[in-house]
């Protein structure tokens, strides 16, 4: 029964967060300077979570030419300001993992 | 002229790729929510209840320490803060849309959906279907979330570590982001939450993501006011 609480109370915070501000900003004209701050919100989130994944694999900073994922990444970045293309920028990332993951073993 | 049908399959194509690497993820949740002692049925309704990846497995691992509950939602709640950023960077483009619309979308907004559809939302297209796209990315990623948890609850499955298929939200992510930086201040906002979501990796609970995320736009507030003045 706790357990099932529990699980209701999370599934209730989550929802209420996702929901919060899509309500709140219904009635109100939205101010110029948060606007402003709004088309920052994915540029900034997104590389918070990809970031880390490149420079930090296992937990710690790791530059080292044995990083395959940091140099993959490169590798995506540049393809994705070449081509804009999703699918080719996923294609490049994963298949550069592959390879060096394959050769630096 | 997009349509909402059109919308709602392209909504879905542009998740096709992240499922990738979110199918194995939710293989492993299921597998470890089992784990942790929870019983099948609750482990399968955790993934429609809450429907949050991290705040999931951080779940499941407080459950099983016997944390109590209080705690437990309470660490939900800060895990899942940085929606509220999403929540308010849609509310511009769903404000138009009925409540109903709108309780649906919320449910459906995750990290993976939030992604696809606000560079959906940012390109200069017909916007009058666009929501169509939301629901599109969501279901695609709902269904798969739990199917996959299914199969990890029941059958324990995994996918070897070797193929590193959970680096495919990383490279999405760079797909989307690096296309998107088309001045100075977008790069200083997607630059400096980088470089603070690296030196704050320790922080407990994804702190360090929400905390990068706002320094993120703060620095792109600040390049934009320079160049304003």
């Amino acid at each position: 029964m706790t357990l099932w609480l529990t699980l209701l109370g999370m599934g209730l915070v989550t929802y209420a967060i996702r929901l919060s501000m899509m309500v709140l900003l219904e009635r109100v004209t939205i101010p110029n300077r948060m606007r402003q701050a709004l088309r920052f919100v994915p540029l900034a989130v997104l590389s918070a979570i990809f970031v880390p994944e490149l420079l930090l694999p296992a937990g710690h900073v790791d530059l080292s030419p044995g990083n395959a994922r940091l140099w993959a990444g490169l590798l995506a970045i540049v393809a994705a300001g070449l081509t804009r293309n999703v699918l080719l920028t996923i294609a490049v990332g994963m298949g550069a993992l592959w390879i060096l993951q394959a050769v630096l073993r | 002229m997009p349509t909402s049908r059109s919308e709602f399959l392209s909504g879905v194509r542009a998740e096709l790729p992240i499922l990738l690497g979110v199918i194995p993820f939710g293989l492993i949740y299921g597998a470890l929510a089992r784990g942790a002692g929870i019983p099948a049925g609750p482990a399968l309704a955790m993934s429609s209840v809450v429907f949050a990846g991290s705040a999931q497995f951080i779940g499941a691992e407080l459950i099983r320490s016997s944390a109590p509950a209080l705690l437990i939602v309470l660490t939900t709640f800060v895990v899942n803060l940085r929606h509220a950023l999403y929540s308010a960077s849609v509310a511009p483009h769903v404000k138009h849309l009925s409540s109903r619309w709108k309780w649906l979308l919320a449910y459906l907004l995750t990290d993976e959906a939030y992604a696809v559809t606000i560079t959906h939302y940012m390109e200069k297209s017909d916007p009058t279907h666009k929501h169509w796209f939301f629901l599109g990315a969501g279901l695609a990623l709902w269904g798969s979330w739990q199917s996959s948890t299914a199969v990890g609850v029941f059958l324990g499955a995994s996918v070897p570590a070797s193929w590193s298929l959970d680096f495919t939200l990383a490279v999405t992510f760079i797909a989307l982001v690096v296309p998107a930086l088309k001045d100075w201040a977008g790069l200083a906002a997607a630059l400096s939450a980088g470089l603070v979501a690296v030196l704050a990796a320790g922080l407990p609970l994804k702190l360090g993501l929400f905390l990068a995320a706002l320094i993120g736009i703060v620095a792109g507030l600040m390049v934009e006011g320079l160049r304003e003045t």
